[in-house]
C-alpha cells in the first residue's frame, strides 16, 4: 500500500537573527547605514559575495517518515525539539529549505482553536467563517451546522457576538468547528489543553471517533502523554530537529519517558588536587542514573580522620540562584545515617527531581564540622553541577508548560 | 480514498500556475473574507453602511467650498462639486484599497500562521471589501448626475468596468508591494497615511490635468490620472476619451500588478517565519 505521506529529507533553516525576534525597522538600517558607512559596505558586500558568515540553525534536518492512512500518528519531544516547525511545515504555514513532502489527500491542520474567529461577529457567523478558512465548503457547513451546534452546546447563544461568549464555551464551539473538518488527514496541536476535564473528555472521545470509526490519518502533537497513548498508535519522538525514536507509541513513550536519555550528568574530578583535609578529601562528585531512572547524587572521597561532627551534602539553587534546600548525610534517622570508614567512601542519594519545577539547578557541594568549621563554605567555589529537568514528571495533561514558582511537586489529591 | 487530491510541499518555487488556479480553488474563502470584513465594519460603527456614503460625500462638500469656491479651481467646465466627486470615488478606491491591502498581512497575522490557504486572497479580499464602498459611494454621483442633467454616453459607460480593473489592478499591485515592505520593516506603516496623502495632489483629483498644460504627460505615469481623467471624460463629456492614455494607464497597472504579485510571493515564502 501507498503511504498517504511521505517526508523525504526535510530540513528548515532560521537564520539565527530572525530567531532572537524583534522587527528590523528601516529606519533603523537607514541610521545605521549613516553612523557607520564602513561597516555597513562591508556586511553589504559580504552579502552580495555570499561569504557571510550568518548564524544559521536546523530547526529541522534530514526528517524522513512515512504515514500509512488510517494511522494515527503521535509526536512528542521537548519545547523547541522542532515539534511546531514540523506541524507547520506539514500544514504549509511555513515552506521547508530541502526535501518533499507528499501527501495522497486533503490536509486539515489545528494548530490552534478558534482560527479565526471575530469577536464581534455571532456563534452562527462564526462557525462559517472558520469553517471556511480551515478550508471546509460552504455547502459542507451548512450541513453539518446542527452537529457542530449540538457537540459546542451552545444553541442558545447561537446569535450573540462571539465577544459575550464565555471562555469554555468559546472553546467549544472552536473545537466542534475544527472536529467536524472533513479532511483526509487531520493535524493537531495540543488543542486538547482547553476547556474543563469534561469537555476534554467529550474532545478525546470525539477524537477516537474520528481516528476509529471514521478512519481517517491523524497526526497529533502533545505533551500530555496520557492522551497520546491513548489515541495514537505510532509515535515520533523528536528531539534537536531529528527523529530519535519512531514506532509503537508504547515503546516509544516508555523511552522518551526514561529521563536519562537525553539528560547530560555532570561529574567533577579533584584533578586539581584541591580541599585538603583528613576529615573529607573529595575524589569525584557526579549524578548518576540509577535501575528505576531515578537519579542520584554520588560523593567520592578519602577520609583519614573519623569525626562524628562531620556534615558533608550539597546545596541546591534555582536557575536564579535562589537557595532550594541543603542536605547533610546526617539528615536521616540514626540508623540510616551512613557509616564512614578510614579511606574511600562513597556516599549517595537520590536527587528528588519530582519536586522540581522545570529549569537548570545547581548542585554545589558543601560541608564541614559541625559547629566547628567549614570544610566546603557555601559559595566559596565548591564543586559543582548542573542538572536540567525537563517536565516530563508531570503527569497532569492541564500543566503542559513550566509551572510559575520555584518548586512543582506532584501531589495527589483525594476526595473525602 | 481521496479523490485523487495530491499535495506536494518542497521549498517554495517564486511563481507557477498551479497559483492562480489555488486562488480559485479557494474563491469561497475570499468571499467569506470580504463579508467578515464589511460585516464587522458595518456593525461597528453607528451609521453601518452609511459611512461609505458619508465620507466622500463630506470631503466633496469641504473641496467644493474651499477649493471650488474660494479657490476658483478650474474643473473643465462642468460644476465643481459634481468634477470633484467624480475624481474622489476613485481616489477613495484606490488609496483606502492600497492602505488595507499594505497592512494585511499584519493584521491578518494570527491566521496566517496557524493556516495554509493562499496568501494573495488577503489582498484580494480587501480590495473586493472597498469595492462595496465604492458601489454605495457611486450612489451619491448617480444623484448628482439627475441633479445636474448628465447622462453618459454608452461608450462612457461601457468604458467605467476597464477604468476599475485599473484601479483595481493598480491598488493591489502597488499594495503588495507594499505589503511586503511592511512584513519586513515593521515602520513603514507610519509612513504610509502620508505618503498615500501626498499621492493624493500628484492626481489631478481636486484639479484638472489640464491645468499642467504642455507637462500634463507627465501625470501620464500616474495610473490613476488616466482613471480619473478617462471617468470624467465618460460620465460627465469634460473631454474626448483619451485612448493612448487608458492604453498607457493599463500597460503601467498591468506591469506594476505583475511585480507586485512576484515581490509577494517572493515575500510569501518566509513571512509566516518573522510576522
Amino acid at each position: 500500500m501507498e503511504p498517504i505521506i511521505t517526508v523525504k529529507n526535510i530540513g528548515k533553516k532560521y537564520n539565527i537573527n530572525h530567531q532572537k525576534g524583534g522587527y528590523i525597522t528601516l529606519r533603523d538600517i537607514i541610521t545605521n547605514a549613516f553612523k557607520n558607512p564602513f561597516s555597513f559596505l562591508k556586511t553589504k558586500t559580504k552579502n552580495i559575495l555570499g561569504i557571510e558568515t550568518k548564524e544559521i540553525f536546523w530547526a529541522l534536518k534530514d526528517v524522513n517518515f512515512e504515514v500509512m492512512k488510517g494511522e494515527v500518528i503521535g509526536i512528542i519531544g521537548r519545547n523547541g525539539a522542532g515539534k511546531s516547525t514540523l506541524l507547520k511545515i506539514l500544514s504549509q504555514i511555513t515552506p521547508p529549505t530541502t526535501g518533499e513532502i507528499r501527501i495522497n489527500g486533503t490536509v486539515g491542520s489545528l494548530l490552534e482553536v478558534g482560527t479565526g474567529f471575530h469577536p464581534e461577529l455571532t456563534g452562527r457567523e462564526n462557525i462559517f467563517l472558520n469553517g471556511a478558512i480551515l478550508g471546509m465548503k460552504k455547502k459542507d457547513i451548512a450541513k453539518k451546522f446542527d452537529e457542530i451546534v449540538k457537540f459546542a452546546d451552545i444553541e442558545k447563544f447561537l446569535d450573540t457576538p462571539v465577544k459575550y461568549y464565555s471562555s469554555g464555551m468559546y472553546v467549544r464551539l472552536a473545537f466542534s468547528v475544527a472536529a467536524h473538518m472533513d479532511t483526509d488527514i487531520l493535524i493537531i496541536d495540543e488543542v486538547l489543553a482547553v476547556g474543563d476535564a469534561e469537555f476534554q473528555k467529550k474532545c478525546l472521545g470525539k477524537m477516537e471517533d474520528i481516528t476509529q470509526k471514521e478512519g481517517r490519518t491523524i497526526l497529533f502533537v502533545s505533551h500530555d502523554i496520557k492522551a497520546i497513548k491513548q489515541l495514537c498508535n505510532k509515535t515520533i519522538q523528536i528531539g534537536n530537529g531529528q527523529i530519535i525514536n519512531f514506532g509503537e507509541t508504547e515503546n516509544v513513550v516508555e523511552k522518551y519517558l526514561s529521563i536519562s536519555n537525553d539528560i547530560t550528568l555532570e561529574k567533577w574530578e579533584n584533578n586539581k588536587n584541591e580541599f585538603n583535609n583528613d576529615y573529607f578529601k573529595p575524589e569525584k562528585f557526579y549524578i548518576s542514573k540509577e535501575k528505576n531512572d531515578e537519579l542520584s547524587i554520588n560523593l567520592e572521597a578519602i577520609i583519614d580522620k573519623i569525626d562524628n561532627s562531620l556534615t558533608v551534602g550539597y546545596a541546591l539553587y534555582s536557575e536564579d540562584n535562589t537557595l532550594l534546600y541543603w542536605s547533610y548525610q546526617i539528615d536521616g534517622d540514626n540508623t540510616d545515617i551512613p557509616k564512614l570508614q578510614i579511606g574511600r567512601n562513597i556516599i549517595k542519594s537520590i536527587i528528588p527531581v519530582e519536586i522540581l519545577n522545570n529549569g537548570r539547578y545547581t548542585i554545589e557541594l558543601i560541608g564541614g564540622i559541625h559547629n566547628k568549621e567549614w570544610l566546603f563554605e557555601p559559595n566559596k567555589g565548591n564543586p559543582t553541577l548542573t542538572i536540567e529537568i525537563d517536565r516530563k514528571f508531570n503527569t497532569s495533561h492541564l500543566w503542559t508548560k513550566k509551572r510559575p514558582g520555584l518548586l512543582a511537586p506532584t501531589i495527589n489529591w483525594k476526595n473525602k | 480514498m481521496s479523490n485523487g487530491h495530491i499535495t506536494i510541499i518542497k521549498p517554495k518555487k517564486l511563481f507557477s500556475l498551479s497559483d492562480l488556479k489555488e486562488v480559485w480553488e479557494y474563491r469561497e474563502l475570499l468571499y467569506f473574507f470580504t463579508w467578515r470584513d464589511l460585516k464587522v465594519r458595518y456593525k461597528q460603527t453607528a451609521i453601518g453602511a452609511l459611512w461609505a456614503i458619508f465620507q466622500p460625500f463630506m470631503t466633496m462638500v469641504v473641496f467644493s467650498v474651499f477649493f471650488g469656491g474660494l479657490l476658483q479651481i478650474p474643473s473643465d467646465g462642468v460644476p465643481y462639486p459634481i468634477f470633484v466627486y467624480t475624481g474622489l470615488l476613485f481616489w477613495q478606491f484606490f488609496s483606502s484599497a492600497l492602505s488595507d491591502t499594505s497592512n494585511v498581512l499584519i493584521t491578518n497575522q494570527a491566521i496566517i500562521t496557524k493556516v495554509y490557504f493562499p496568501r494573495l486572497l488577503l489582498p484580494l479580499s480587501s480590495v473586493a471589501t472597498k469595492f462595496m464602498d465604492f458601489a454605495i459611494a457611486a450612489v451619491i454621483l448617480v444623484g448628482m448626475m439627475i441633479y445636474y442633467g448628465y447622462t453618459p454616453h454608452i461608450t462612457g459607460l461601457l468604458i467605467i468596468p476597464l477604468l476599475l480593473l485599473i484601479t483595481f489592478m493598480a491598488s493591489v499591485g502597488f499594495g503588495l508591494i507594499l505589503a511586503s515592505i511592511n512584513v519586513k520593516y515593521r515602520d513603514v506603516r507610519y509612513a504610509l497615511p502620508f505618503f498615500i496623502q501626498i499621492l493624493m495632489f500628484v492626481t489631478p483629483v481636486i484639479y484638472p490635468a489640464s491645468i499642467a498644460g504642455k507637462y500634463s504627460w507627465i501625470l501620464a505615469l500616474n495610473p490613476m490620472m488616466g482613471v480619473i481623467q478617462s471617468a470624467r471624460a465618460a460620465l460627465l463629456g469634460t473631454t474626448v476619451l483619451n485612448w493612448t492614455l487608458i492604453g498607457i494607464s493599463l500597460a503601467a497597472t498591468t506591469i506594476l500588478m505583475i511585480f507586485g504579485i512576484y515581490t509577494f510571493k517572493k515575500t510569501e515564502r518566509y513571512f509566516a517565519d518573522i510576522i
